[in-house]
Protein backbone atom coordinates (compact mmCIF):
# COMPACT_ATOMS: atom_id res chain seq x y z
CA UNK A 1 0.00 0.00 0.00
CA UNK A 2 1.30 3.14 -0.88
CA UNK A 3 0.37 6.53 1.43
CA UNK A 4 -2.38 8.09 0.68
CA UNK A 5 -0.80 11.61 1.94
CA UNK A 6 2.99 12.34 3.13
CA UNK A 7 5.03 14.91 3.58
CA UNK A 8 9.16 15.44 3.07
CA UNK A 9 10.87 17.47 4.92
CA UNK A 10 8.01 19.71 5.08
CA UNK A 11 8.85 22.90 6.85
CA UNK A 12 6.96 26.64 7.21
CA UNK A 13 8.06 29.65 8.65
CA UNK A 14 6.04 33.10 8.60
CA UNK A 15 7.71 36.59 7.89
CA UNK A 16 5.73 39.66 9.66
CA UNK A 17 6.32 42.37 7.16
CA UNK A 18 4.73 44.38 9.35
CA UNK A 19 6.66 43.77 12.39
CA UNK A 20 10.15 44.58 10.67
CA UNK A 21 10.25 41.07 8.98
CA UNK A 22 10.89 39.28 11.60
CA UNK A 23 10.94 35.80 10.75
CA UNK A 24 8.74 33.49 12.65
CA UNK A 25 10.14 29.40 12.10
CA UNK A 26 7.25 27.06 12.71
CA UNK A 27 7.69 23.35 10.62
CA UNK A 28 11.10 22.01 9.60
CA UNK A 29 11.91 18.54 8.58
CA UNK A 30 8.32 16.97 8.65
CA UNK A 31 8.35 13.68 7.38
CA UNK A 32 4.96 12.31 7.82
CA UNK A 33 2.91 9.37 5.95
CA UNK A 34 -0.55 8.46 6.11
CA UNK A 35 -1.55 4.96 4.49
CA UNK A 36 -5.08 4.54 3.47
CA UNK A 37 -7.85 3.67 6.39
CA UNK A 38 -5.02 4.72 8.54
CA UNK A 39 -6.27 7.30 11.43
CA UNK A 40 -2.80 9.66 12.78
CA UNK A 41 -2.84 12.05 15.97
CA UNK A 42 -1.17 15.00 15.57
CA UNK A 43 0.68 15.47 19.07
CA UNK A 44 2.75 17.76 20.71
CA UNK A 45 2.20 20.72 23.27
CA UNK A 46 0.21 23.98 22.33
CA UNK A 47 2.54 26.52 19.60
CA UNK A 48 4.22 23.16 18.54
CA UNK A 49 2.50 23.85 14.89
CA UNK A 50 -0.10 21.05 14.90
CA UNK A 51 -2.82 23.60 13.38
CA UNK A 52 0.25 24.56 11.10
CA UNK A 53 0.64 21.43 9.89
CA UNK A 54 -2.39 20.81 8.89
CA UNK A 55 -3.20 24.21 7.35
CA UNK A 56 -0.54 23.45 5.00
CA UNK A 57 -1.66 20.01 4.01
CA UNK A 58 -4.50 21.45 3.07
CA UNK A 59 -3.31 24.30 0.80
CA UNK A 60 -4.83 27.02 3.58
CA UNK A 61 -0.89 27.83 4.21
CA UNK A 62 1.94 27.65 1.36
CA UNK A 63 4.58 25.24 1.83
CA UNK A 64 7.70 27.31 3.03
CA UNK A 65 9.77 24.18 2.09
CA UNK A 66 9.67 20.45 0.94
CA UNK A 67 6.87 18.38 -0.57
CA UNK A 68 2.98 17.01 -0.03
CA UNK A 69 2.53 14.23 -2.27
CA UNK A 70 -0.99 13.69 -2.31
CA UNK A 71 -2.66 10.47 -4.29
CA UNK A 72 -4.89 11.88 -6.73
CA UNK A 73 -6.52 10.77 -9.61
CA UNK A 74 -4.47 7.55 -9.57
CA UNK A 75 -1.10 9.78 -9.42
CA UNK A 76 0.82 11.35 -6.38
CA UNK A 77 0.71 14.74 -6.75
CA UNK A 78 2.79 17.83 -5.24
CA UNK A 79 0.39 20.21 -3.51
CA UNK A 80 3.29 22.10 -2.69
CA UNK A 81 3.36 23.49 -5.81
CA UNK A 82 0.32 23.14 -7.22
CA UNK A 83 -1.70 26.05 -8.62
CA UNK A 84 -5.07 27.60 -6.83
CA UNK A 85 -7.08 26.10 -9.54
CA UNK A 86 -5.41 22.53 -9.53
CA UNK A 87 -5.99 22.80 -5.26
CA UNK A 88 -9.68 23.48 -6.18
CA UNK A 89 -9.97 20.35 -7.94
CA UNK A 90 -8.23 18.47 -5.24
CA UNK A 91 -10.29 20.28 -2.08
CA UNK A 92 -13.23 19.17 -4.27
CA UNK A 93 -12.73 15.37 -5.05
CA UNK A 94 -9.36 14.47 -2.63
CA UNK A 95 -8.34 16.40 0.17
CA UNK A 96 -11.20 17.16 2.94
CA UNK A 97 -10.74 19.63 6.11
CA UNK A 98 -12.74 19.91 9.08
CA UNK A 99 -11.69 23.17 10.99
CA UNK A 100 -12.54 24.15 14.16
CA UNK A 101 -15.16 27.33 13.58
CA UNK A 102 -17.36 27.17 11.18
CA UNK A 103 -17.37 30.26 8.93
CA UNK A 104 -20.70 30.89 8.15
CA UNK A 105 -22.56 32.10 5.05
CA UNK A 106 -24.91 34.85 5.70
CA UNK A 107 -28.33 33.32 4.40
CA UNK A 108 -27.41 29.99 3.65
CA UNK A 109 -29.59 27.52 4.79
CA UNK A 110 -27.62 24.64 7.35
CA UNK A 111 -28.38 22.15 4.85
CA UNK A 112 -27.19 23.69 1.43
CA UNK A 113 -24.02 24.35 3.43
CA UNK A 114 -23.73 20.47 3.96
CA UNK A 115 -24.77 20.03 0.61
CA UNK A 116 -22.61 21.69 -0.90
CA UNK A 117 -19.58 20.03 -1.08
CA UNK A 118 -21.64 16.91 -2.66
CA UNK A 119 -23.32 18.94 -5.43
CA UNK A 120 -19.78 20.38 -6.30
CA UNK A 121 -18.93 16.61 -6.88
CA UNK A 122 -21.92 16.31 -9.03
CA UNK A 123 -24.67 15.01 -6.94
CA UNK A 124 -27.62 16.14 -7.95
CA UNK A 125 -29.16 18.65 -5.44
CA UNK A 126 -32.26 16.66 -3.97
CA UNK A 127 -30.02 13.81 -3.34
CA UNK A 128 -27.28 15.81 -1.74
CA UNK A 129 -29.86 17.19 0.41
CA UNK A 130 -31.11 14.23 1.63
CA UNK A 131 -27.90 12.82 2.14
CA UNK A 132 -26.88 15.76 4.29
CA UNK A 133 -30.36 15.61 6.33
CA UNK A 134 -29.24 12.18 6.89
CA UNK A 135 -26.33 13.31 8.11
CA UNK A 136 -26.83 16.22 10.17
CA UNK A 137 -30.15 14.15 11.69
CA UNK A 138 -27.23 11.29 13.00
CA UNK A 139 -25.65 14.42 14.46
CA UNK A 140 -28.94 15.50 16.50
CA UNK A 141 -29.23 18.62 14.91
CA UNK A 142 -33.17 18.51 14.48
CA UNK A 143 -34.95 18.67 11.35
CA UNK A 144 -36.68 22.28 12.34
CA UNK A 145 -33.01 23.66 11.97
CA UNK A 146 -31.98 22.43 8.68
CA UNK A 147 -33.56 25.03 6.97
CA UNK A 148 -32.06 27.94 9.27
CA UNK A 149 -28.67 29.43 8.41
CA UNK A 150 -26.41 28.33 11.46
CA UNK A 151 -25.33 31.86 12.42
CA UNK A 152 -26.93 31.81 15.32
CA UNK A 153 -26.20 28.36 16.11
CA UNK A 154 -24.48 27.42 19.29
CA UNK A 155 -20.69 26.38 19.31
CA UNK A 156 -21.47 22.80 19.57
CA UNK A 157 -24.82 23.37 16.76
CA UNK A 158 -21.91 25.05 14.21
CA UNK A 159 -19.26 22.05 15.06
CA UNK A 160 -21.78 19.63 14.00
CA UNK A 161 -22.95 21.46 10.42
CA UNK A 162 -18.87 21.84 9.64
CA UNK A 163 -18.45 17.92 10.99
CA UNK A 164 -21.61 17.48 8.92
CA UNK A 165 -20.13 19.26 5.89
CA UNK A 166 -16.68 17.48 6.04
CA UNK A 167 -17.96 14.18 6.07
CA UNK A 168 -20.65 14.05 3.73
CA UNK A 169 -18.43 13.65 0.35
CA UNK A 170 -16.23 10.37 1.88
CA UNK A 171 -13.50 12.54 0.84
CA UNK A 172 -10.29 9.21 0.13
CA UNK A 173 -8.30 12.15 2.59
CA UNK A 174 -10.08 14.13 5.34
CA UNK A 175 -7.98 16.44 8.39
CA UNK A 176 -10.11 17.00 11.63
CA UNK A 177 -9.24 19.65 13.91
CA UNK A 178 -10.26 19.13 17.38
CA UNK A 179 -13.65 17.40 15.78
CA UNK A 180 -15.55 16.64 19.22
CA UNK A 181 -13.82 20.05 20.93
CA UNK A 182 -17.74 21.44 21.56
CA UNK A 183 -19.66 18.33 21.77
CA UNK A 184 -21.57 16.23 24.44
CA UNK A 185 -20.64 12.74 24.78
CA UNK A 186 -23.58 11.73 22.86
CA UNK A 187 -22.33 13.72 20.24
CA UNK A 188 -18.72 12.64 20.71
CA UNK A 189 -19.78 9.25 20.59
CA UNK A 190 -21.55 9.70 16.89
CA UNK A 191 -18.00 11.05 15.89
CA UNK A 192 -16.54 8.30 16.89
CA UNK A 193 -18.74 5.97 14.93
CA UNK A 194 -18.45 8.44 11.60
CA UNK A 195 -14.43 8.37 12.43
CA UNK A 196 -14.56 4.68 12.92
CA UNK A 197 -16.61 4.20 9.07
CA UNK A 198 -14.50 6.76 7.66
CA UNK A 199 -11.44 4.68 8.68
CA UNK A 200 -13.29 0.97 7.53
CA UNK A 201 -14.35 2.63 3.85
CA UNK A 202 -10.28 3.45 2.84
CA UNK A 203 -10.00 6.91 4.25
CA UNK A 204 -6.43 8.15 5.65
CA UNK A 205 -7.36 10.57 8.64
CA UNK A 206 -4.89 13.55 10.28
CA UNK A 207 -6.13 14.64 13.28
CA UNK A 208 -5.57 16.53 15.94
CA UNK A 209 -7.99 15.47 19.61
CA UNK A 210 -7.15 17.25 22.65
CA UNK A 211 -9.72 14.68 23.51
CA UNK A 212 -7.71 11.65 24.43
CA UNK A 213 -10.33 9.37 24.93
CA UNK A 214 -11.76 10.14 21.07
CA UNK A 215 -7.74 9.96 20.05
CA UNK A 216 -6.86 6.53 21.58
CA UNK A 217 -10.15 5.16 20.69
CA UNK A 218 -9.85 6.02 16.87
CA UNK A 219 -5.59 6.44 16.43
CA UNK A 220 -3.68 4.15 15.04
CA UNK A 221 -0.63 5.97 16.02
CA UNK A 222 0.39 9.39 16.87
CA UNK A 223 2.75 11.55 15.24
CA UNK A 224 5.00 14.08 17.61
CA UNK A 225 5.18 17.35 16.24
CA UNK A 226 8.34 19.43 17.67
CA UNK A 227 8.13 23.34 18.12
CA UNK A 228 10.87 25.12 16.21
CA UNK A 229 13.08 27.32 18.56
CA UNK A 230 11.87 30.76 16.97
CA UNK A 231 13.43 33.80 16.19
CA UNK A 232 16.33 31.74 14.83
CA UNK B 1 -13.57 19.26 -19.41
CA UNK B 2 -12.07 22.85 -18.74
CA UNK B 3 -8.90 22.63 -20.57
CA UNK B 4 -8.69 25.61 -22.16
CA UNK B 5 -8.85 29.45 -20.58
CA UNK B 6 -11.72 31.93 -21.16
CA UNK B 7 -9.84 35.34 -21.19
CA UNK B 8 -5.76 35.64 -21.67
CA UNK B 9 -4.03 38.54 -20.71
CA UNK B 10 -0.14 39.10 -21.50
CA UNK B 11 2.41 41.82 -19.98
CA UNK B 12 -0.46 44.77 -19.96
CA UNK B 13 0.83 48.35 -19.73
CA UNK B 14 -0.95 51.23 -19.72
CA UNK B 15 0.10 54.76 -17.84
CA UNK B 16 -1.97 57.97 -17.25
CA UNK B 17 0.40 60.66 -18.31
CA UNK B 18 3.56 59.88 -15.75
CA UNK B 19 1.30 57.27 -13.92
CA UNK B 20 1.59 53.51 -14.10
CA UNK B 21 -2.13 52.74 -14.27
CA UNK B 22 -0.96 48.95 -15.21
CA UNK B 23 2.14 47.55 -15.01
CA UNK B 24 3.46 44.11 -16.45
CA UNK B 25 -0.40 42.26 -15.33
CA UNK B 26 -1.01 38.97 -17.07
CA UNK B 27 -3.65 36.73 -16.10
CA UNK B 28 -5.71 33.87 -16.89
CA UNK B 29 -9.62 33.21 -16.36
CA UNK B 30 -11.10 29.76 -16.43
CA UNK B 31 -14.43 28.72 -17.13
CA UNK B 32 -16.75 28.72 -14.08
CA UNK B 33 -13.84 30.32 -11.82
CA UNK B 34 -14.70 33.47 -9.95
CA UNK B 35 -11.37 35.64 -9.77
CA UNK B 36 -11.50 38.49 -7.76
CA UNK B 37 -9.35 42.13 -8.13
CA UNK B 38 -8.20 43.74 -4.92
CA UNK B 39 -6.48 46.56 -3.57
CA UNK B 40 -7.10 49.91 -2.35
CA UNK B 41 -8.62 52.87 -4.55
CA UNK B 42 -6.20 53.99 -7.82
CA UNK B 43 -4.28 50.56 -7.41
CA UNK B 44 -5.66 49.92 -10.96
CA UNK B 45 -7.92 47.37 -10.63
CA UNK B 46 -10.95 48.60 -12.23
CA UNK B 47 -8.32 49.93 -15.24
CA UNK B 48 -7.99 46.56 -15.67
CA UNK B 49 -11.22 45.50 -15.58
CA UNK B 50 -11.81 48.35 -18.22
CA UNK B 51 -8.58 47.21 -20.16
CA UNK B 52 -9.67 43.03 -19.88
CA UNK B 53 -13.56 43.96 -21.03
CA UNK B 54 -12.41 46.07 -24.18
CA UNK B 55 -13.51 49.42 -22.83
CA UNK B 56 -10.41 50.94 -22.74
CA UNK B 57 -6.83 50.48 -24.87
CA UNK B 58 -3.41 49.57 -23.26
CA UNK B 59 -0.42 50.77 -24.63
CA UNK B 60 1.12 47.21 -23.99
CA UNK B 61 0.01 43.51 -24.02
CA UNK B 62 -3.07 41.63 -25.36
CA UNK B 63 -6.25 40.39 -23.83
CA UNK B 64 -7.65 37.05 -25.74
CA UNK B 65 -11.02 35.67 -25.60
CA UNK B 66 -11.85 32.15 -26.70
CA UNK B 67 -15.53 32.56 -28.10
CA UNK B 68 -18.04 29.31 -27.54
CA UNK B 69 -16.60 28.04 -31.01
CA UNK B 70 -13.02 27.53 -28.97
CA UNK B 71 -11.80 30.28 -31.46
CA UNK B 72 -9.43 32.84 -30.19
CA UNK B 73 -10.25 36.71 -30.66
CA UNK B 74 -8.19 39.81 -29.63
CA UNK B 75 -10.67 41.77 -27.70
CA UNK B 76 -8.48 44.95 -29.41
CA UNK B 77 -8.69 44.15 -32.34
CA UNK B 78 -12.38 42.83 -33.14
CA UNK B 79 -13.73 46.31 -33.88
CA UNK B 80 -16.41 47.74 -31.92
CA UNK B 81 -19.75 46.25 -33.64
CA UNK B 82 -17.88 42.85 -32.44
CA UNK B 83 -17.33 43.58 -29.28
CA UNK B 84 -21.01 45.13 -28.76
CA UNK B 85 -22.24 41.58 -29.90
CA UNK B 86 -20.01 40.07 -27.11
CA UNK B 87 -21.28 42.55 -24.69
CA UNK B 88 -24.93 41.99 -25.54
CA UNK B 89 -24.53 37.71 -25.95
CA UNK B 90 -21.34 36.17 -24.21
CA UNK B 91 -20.45 38.62 -21.79
CA UNK B 92 -22.50 40.29 -18.70
CA UNK B 93 -21.30 43.89 -16.99
CA UNK B 94 -22.29 44.60 -13.91
CA UNK B 95 -21.33 48.30 -12.87
CA UNK B 96 -21.25 49.69 -9.67
CA UNK B 97 -23.30 51.99 -9.96
CA UNK B 98 -27.31 50.18 -11.58
CA UNK B 99 -27.56 53.28 -13.16
CA UNK B 100 -25.08 52.75 -15.65
CA UNK B 101 -26.24 48.90 -16.61
CA UNK B 102 -30.13 49.91 -16.54
CA UNK B 103 -32.66 51.66 -18.57
CA UNK B 104 -33.58 53.91 -16.03
CA UNK B 105 -36.78 55.11 -18.08
CA UNK B 106 -37.67 51.39 -19.01
CA UNK B 107 -39.88 49.03 -17.10
CA UNK B 108 -38.17 46.24 -15.09
CA UNK B 109 -39.22 43.39 -17.45
CA UNK B 110 -38.52 45.55 -20.02
CA UNK B 111 -34.75 45.72 -18.57
CA UNK B 112 -34.53 42.34 -18.54
CA UNK B 113 -36.47 41.46 -21.72
CA UNK B 114 -34.11 44.06 -23.60
CA UNK B 115 -30.94 41.45 -23.70
CA UNK B 116 -32.98 38.79 -24.40
CA UNK B 117 -34.47 40.46 -27.61
CA UNK B 118 -30.52 41.42 -28.53
CA UNK B 119 -29.96 37.57 -28.73
CA UNK B 120 -32.58 36.93 -30.92
CA UNK B 121 -35.81 36.20 -28.72
CA UNK B 122 -38.84 37.30 -30.55
CA UNK B 123 -41.99 35.67 -28.88
CA UNK B 124 -43.79 38.37 -26.26
CA UNK B 125 -44.93 35.68 -23.80
CA UNK B 126 -41.59 33.78 -23.87
CA UNK B 127 -39.88 37.09 -22.87
CA UNK B 128 -42.12 38.36 -20.51
CA UNK B 129 -42.50 34.60 -19.01
CA UNK B 130 -38.51 34.43 -19.01
CA UNK B 131 -38.55 37.89 -17.41
CA UNK B 132 -40.86 37.26 -14.36
CA UNK B 133 -38.98 34.23 -13.75
CA UNK B 134 -35.65 36.32 -13.26
CA UNK B 135 -37.50 38.80 -11.32
CA UNK B 136 -38.11 36.01 -9.05
CA UNK B 137 -34.31 34.21 -9.16
CA UNK B 138 -33.32 38.29 -7.63
CA UNK B 139 -35.87 38.53 -5.60
CA UNK B 140 -37.83 40.88 -6.90
CA UNK B 141 -41.76 40.88 -6.66
CA UNK B 142 -43.14 40.01 -9.84
CA UNK B 143 -45.90 42.01 -9.87
CA UNK B 144 -43.51 45.03 -10.09
CA UNK B 145 -42.46 43.57 -13.39
CA UNK B 146 -44.42 47.14 -15.20
CA UNK B 147 -42.63 49.63 -13.11
CA UNK B 148 -39.40 51.38 -13.74
CA UNK B 149 -36.11 51.15 -11.70
CA UNK B 150 -36.62 54.86 -10.63
CA UNK B 151 -39.21 53.69 -8.29
CA UNK B 152 -37.10 50.90 -6.82
CA UNK B 153 -34.70 50.79 -3.82
CA UNK B 154 -30.55 50.80 -4.47
CA UNK B 155 -30.73 47.32 -3.56
CA UNK B 156 -33.49 45.91 -5.83
CA UNK B 157 -31.73 48.21 -8.91
CA UNK B 158 -28.67 46.11 -8.28
CA UNK B 159 -30.63 42.74 -8.33
CA UNK B 160 -32.43 44.12 -11.41
CA UNK B 161 -28.98 44.58 -13.10
CA UNK B 162 -28.01 41.19 -12.40
CA UNK B 163 -31.15 39.58 -13.70
CA UNK B 164 -30.70 41.69 -16.47
CA UNK B 165 -26.89 40.98 -17.15
CA UNK B 166 -27.48 37.01 -16.43
CA UNK B 167 -30.78 36.66 -18.77
CA UNK B 168 -28.99 35.25 -21.37
CA UNK B 169 -26.52 32.74 -20.25
CA UNK B 170 -23.14 34.87 -20.69
CA UNK B 171 -19.83 32.71 -20.19
CA UNK B 172 -18.61 35.93 -18.62
CA UNK B 173 -18.95 38.47 -15.98
CA UNK B 174 -17.21 41.54 -15.17
CA UNK B 175 -18.51 42.70 -12.09
CA UNK B 176 -16.93 46.38 -10.59
CA UNK B 177 -17.87 46.66 -7.03
CA UNK B 178 -21.16 45.16 -7.46
CA UNK B 179 -22.25 45.68 -3.72
CA UNK B 180 -20.31 49.38 -3.36
CA UNK B 181 -22.99 51.99 -2.69
CA UNK B 182 -25.26 49.76 -0.27
CA UNK B 183 -25.81 49.63 3.01
CA UNK B 184 -24.30 46.50 4.66
CA UNK B 185 -27.12 44.13 5.08
CA UNK B 186 -28.66 44.84 1.86
CA UNK B 187 -24.64 44.04 0.53
CA UNK B 188 -25.09 40.95 2.15
CA UNK B 189 -28.43 39.57 0.65
CA UNK B 190 -26.99 40.63 -3.08
CA UNK B 191 -23.38 38.67 -2.36
CA UNK B 192 -25.30 35.68 -1.47
CA UNK B 193 -27.15 36.12 -4.34
CA UNK B 194 -24.57 36.16 -6.66
CA UNK B 195 -22.74 33.63 -4.98
CA UNK B 196 -25.71 30.70 -5.63
CA UNK B 197 -26.59 32.24 -9.35
CA UNK B 198 -22.37 32.01 -10.04
CA UNK B 199 -22.73 28.32 -8.60
CA UNK B 200 -25.68 27.26 -10.45
CA UNK B 201 -24.85 29.25 -14.05
CA UNK B 202 -21.29 27.63 -13.62
CA UNK B 203 -20.29 31.64 -14.81
CA UNK B 204 -16.61 32.63 -14.81
CA UNK B 205 -16.67 36.01 -12.92
CA UNK B 206 -14.03 38.77 -13.32
CA UNK B 207 -15.03 40.69 -9.60
CA UNK B 208 -13.16 44.68 -8.62
CA UNK B 209 -13.59 44.81 -4.88
CA UNK B 210 -11.83 46.45 -2.19
CA UNK B 211 -14.15 44.19 0.23
CA UNK B 212 -12.24 41.81 1.42
CA UNK B 213 -15.03 40.25 2.87
CA UNK B 214 -17.05 39.84 -0.13
CA UNK B 215 -13.49 38.48 -2.12
CA UNK B 216 -13.59 35.72 0.59
CA UNK B 217 -17.47 34.65 0.01
CA UNK B 218 -17.24 34.84 -3.63
CA UNK B 219 -13.67 34.36 -5.52
CA UNK B 220 -12.25 30.97 -5.65
CA UNK B 221 -8.77 33.11 -6.16
CA UNK B 222 -7.81 36.20 -5.37
CA UNK B 223 -4.87 38.73 -6.99
CA UNK B 224 -3.87 41.77 -5.29
CA UNK B 225 -2.90 44.65 -6.89
CA UNK B 226 -1.10 47.83 -5.99
CA UNK B 227 -0.01 50.72 -8.32
CA UNK B 228 -0.90 49.08 -11.47
CA UNK B 229 1.12 45.89 -10.29
CA UNK B 230 -0.33 42.34 -8.99
CA UNK B 231 1.79 41.91 -6.08
CA UNK B 232 0.11 38.73 -4.82
CA UNK B 233 -2.02 35.86 -6.31
CA UNK B 234 -3.61 32.48 -5.51
CA UNK B 235 -6.30 30.55 -4.13
CA UNK B 236 -8.76 33.28 -1.97
CA UNK B 237 -7.82 31.48 1.80
CA UNK B 238 -4.08 31.07 1.17
CA UNK B 239 -3.60 34.39 0.19
CA UNK B 240 -5.85 36.29 2.94
CA UNK B 241 -4.62 33.49 5.75
CA UNK B 242 -1.36 33.30 4.34
CA UNK B 243 0.14 36.54 2.68
CA UNK B 244 3.12 36.40 1.39
CA UNK B 245 3.95 40.61 0.20
CA UNK B 246 3.60 43.61 2.38
CA UNK B 247 0.97 45.03 1.09
CA UNK B 248 -1.33 41.88 1.60
CA UNK B 249 -0.28 41.93 5.41
CA UNK B 250 -1.24 45.01 5.38
CA UNK B 251 -4.03 44.83 3.40
CA UNK B 252 -5.31 41.83 5.30
CA UNK B 253 -4.42 43.20 9.05
CA UNK B 254 -6.58 46.39 8.42
CA UNK B 255 -9.91 44.50 7.74
CA UNK B 256 -11.88 44.74 10.70
CA UNK B 257 -13.32 41.49 12.50
CA UNK B 258 -17.02 41.12 12.71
Amino acid sequence: MSPAIRTEALGKSFTLHLQGGTRIPVLSGVDLAVEPGECVALAGPSGAGKSTLMRCLYGNYGAGSGRILLRHRGAELDLASADARLMREVRRETLGYVSQFLRVIPRVPTLDIVAEPLVARGMPREAARARAAALLTRLNLPSALHALPPATFSGGEQQRVNLARGFAPGYPVLLLDEPTASLDAANRAVVLGLIEAAKAQGTAIIGIFHDTEIRDRVADRLFEVHPEQAFA
Amino acid sequence: MMETPLLEAHGLGLRFGTIPALDGVSLEIWPGEVVAIVGESGSGKTTLLRVLSGLLRPDAGSVAYRGPDGATHSVHDMGEAALRRLMRSDWGFVHQNPRDGLRMGVSAGGNVGERLMAVGARHYGGIRAEATEWLRRVEIDPARIDDTPQQFSGGMQQRLQIARTLVTRPRLVFMDEPTGGLDVSVQARLLDLIRELVADLGLAVLLVTHDIAAARLLAHRLLVMRQGRVVEQGLTDRVLDDPQHEYTQLLVASVLAA
